[in-house]
């Protein structure tokens, strides 16, 4: 196990420090606050779903550490053009992945590039730090207002 | 100022830190290097020689049964009453009430002193330096109460800003409520000047002494406050185990908080008079063993002694923030002259949760995050801190392995 090998990638540390779609989206159909009251981390999200339940648009905002944002990041890019129903697969998918449920063979998931993030299995403490996108993504699917995950 | 080692100042830590099993773990095939002593700290053999042979020779429930083993055992947890109550000059050791750690002393005073003495349109000054522990049991009663909270601001060093404590005080304030030294800044307050300008304007003091107990003499009969809050699990004695001292006019004034089991005089089912304190105030079968192993903490530390304990550790203080400061990016938060031994700081690139991933494998533990401390967060701007906070049980050469672990980190991030 090495922090720079599993959980510290070249692309994680590169969306940490270019984060993708970190921003607001004005007029945003769908939004959620997700709070990690461990550590203080934020995040909020913003999309546009059309009326057949496609992601037009997805953005984040908020402070977090490198892997929150990373993962904050990289999903945004993931999910614009997806439809609602793939999302819910592809979080069922990752929080399985990060959990150490589920090994990404190739060819039987949706999550693509995001199996970068399977590091974090080893990391038991990061394992919310991943999934805090997730978690708020499912929220402003949901429309329950804010989310937090203990 | 200046990277000097003193290690004169403690020459026995070795034979110091072989007192401490616990500083002897290792962490994956590194040996733990502890700097989290504001969480919590580590326990010496003398604790936990004392506590195994309390449970294992000399347990039995205190301040009920006539037996003989009762009896001994109740000699000795009030033995450990009289001790602590030694440690902090209280005197009358009838002023020392044993709860479960420095919260819920606050939420002692918080449900009975305040539920009594604090109604609406009263005030409740605190400090923007406050453990949450010392913020919300105060949110929540002036919820009830309709009493209004109000805020000593600090400075951008992290110190109070008195003149702004000065207008605050007046004669609705009923309780300042304050932290001796901050667990994420390190300032040490100067609560012997508060308590006077609050006792002026007719104002109780609570002094949250959790951070200050193991680090430097704490005399309340020189402080003059009306209560001292602190825990036993961060002055190296067992979690579940904490205090609240209090004038005893003023603890005598105060209603029950738990109801229950050895805090009555005598119970009918019509009516109930309850005990004097402390016993009003310890409800229920105390944690026996933990009282006992307290005492052998306090006896621990005041082998050592206070003022060598304060003078090594500012030395370690010193020589660390020197150290730090010469990282590149690096921000210490909380820069107060007069300071226990803590470092925060905030590192640029890297928040301090990968921070403390990283140095976590060099077997390095400090904690990484908001410390119960949000509004302290808030004002300095950053969303949590990386804090090393150092004992006198660590060594200069861990402040050395921290230093360079962080460029490790500063390398990943750079």
């Amino acid at each position: 196990m090495s922090y720079q090998s599993d959980l510290y990638q070249q692309v994680i540390l590169d969306h940490n420090k270019n984060p993708r779609n970190f921003r607001e989206i004005e007029g945003h159909s769908n939004s959620c606050d997700g709070y990690n009251p461990l550590c203080g981390d934020k995040i909020n999200i913003h999309m546009q779903i059309n009326e057949s339940g496609l992601i037009e648009d997805i953005a984040f905002s908020g402070s977090g550490c490198a892997i929150s944002k990373a993962s904050a990041s990289m999903m945004t890019v993931n999910m614009k053009g997806k439809t609602v129903a793939d999302a819910r697969v592809m979080f069922e998918e990752f929080h399985k992945m990060i959990t150490g449920v589920m090994e990404p063979q190739p060819g039987a998931h949706h999550l693509g590039k995001l199996t970068i993030f399977q590091g974090v299995r080893e990391f038991p403490s990061r394992i919310k730090c991943a999934s805090l996108a997730w978690h708020t993504l499912v929220c402003a699917i949901d429309k329950t207002g804010e989310t937090t995950i203990e | 100022m200046g990277l000097n080692k003193k290690p004169e100042l403690m020459p026995e830590i070795e034979k110091i830190r072989a007192d401490f099993p616990m500083l002897s773990a290792k962490v994956g095939d590194r040996p733990l290097v502890y700097l989290d002593n504001a969480a919590t700290t580590h326990k010496p053999l003398a604790v936990i020689e004392r506590i195994r042979k309390f449970d294992s020779q000399q347990y039995a429930t205190v301040r009920r049964g006539s037996y003989r083993m009762g009896e001994w055992a109740t000699e000795m947890f009030e033995d450990s009453r009289k001790k602590v109550a030694a440690f902090i000059n209280a005197g009358d050791h009838r002023q020392i009430v044993f709860t479960s750690g420095a919260t819920m002393s606050m939420n002692l005073v918080a449900h009975s002193f305040g539920r009594k003495f604090i109604g609406a349109g009263d005030e409740i000054i605190i400090s923007n330096m406050e453990h949450h522990a010392n913020i919300v049991p105060w949110q929540l009663l002036c919820l009830e109460k309709g009493c209004v909270l109000k805020v000593i601001p600090i400075t951008d060093s992290g110190e109070l800003i008195m003149g702004e404590f000065d207008k605050l005080l007046s004669p609705k304030t009923k309780l300042v409520a304050i932290t001796h030294s901050s667990n994420v800044l390190g300032t040490v307050n100067p609560i012997k000047e508060i308590v006077k300008k609050a006792h002026a304007a007719g104002a109780k003091v609570l002094v949250d002494a959790a951070q200050s107990t193991p680090h430097m003499k704490i005399d309340v009969k020189e402080m003059d406050c009306d209560f001292l809050a602190f825990s036993g699990h961060k002055m190296y004695g067992p979690s579940g185990i904490g205090v609240l001292y209090g004038k005893y006019e003023v603890l005598e004034s105060m209603p029950p908080f738990l109801a229950g089991g050895d805090m009555i005089n005598s119970v009918t089912l019509a009516r109930t008079t309850f005990a004097k304190p402390p016993g009003r105030f310890e409800a229920g079968t105390p944690p026996i063993s933990q009282v006992i192993g307290l005492g052998a903490a306090v006896d621990y530390l005041s082998a050592i002694g206070l003022d060598r304990i304060s003078a090594y550790e500012q030395s370690l203080l010193e020589y660390g923030t020197e150290l730090l400061g010469k990282i590149d990016g690096l921000r210490i938060i909380g820069t107060a002259p007069h300071k226990a031994a803590i470092i925060s700081f905030w590192l640029g690139a890297a928040h301090p949760h990968d921070v403390i991933t990283i140095i976590d494998q060099d077997g390095i533990a400090v904690r990484g995050g908001h410390h119960c401390a949000q509004p302290v967060m808030e004002r300095f701007g950053i969303p949590a801190t990386t804090r090393a906070s150092l004992s006198f049980y660590n060594k200069y050469e861990e402040l050395d392995q921290l230093a360079e672990s962080l460029k490790k980190v500063i390398k990943v991030f750079g």
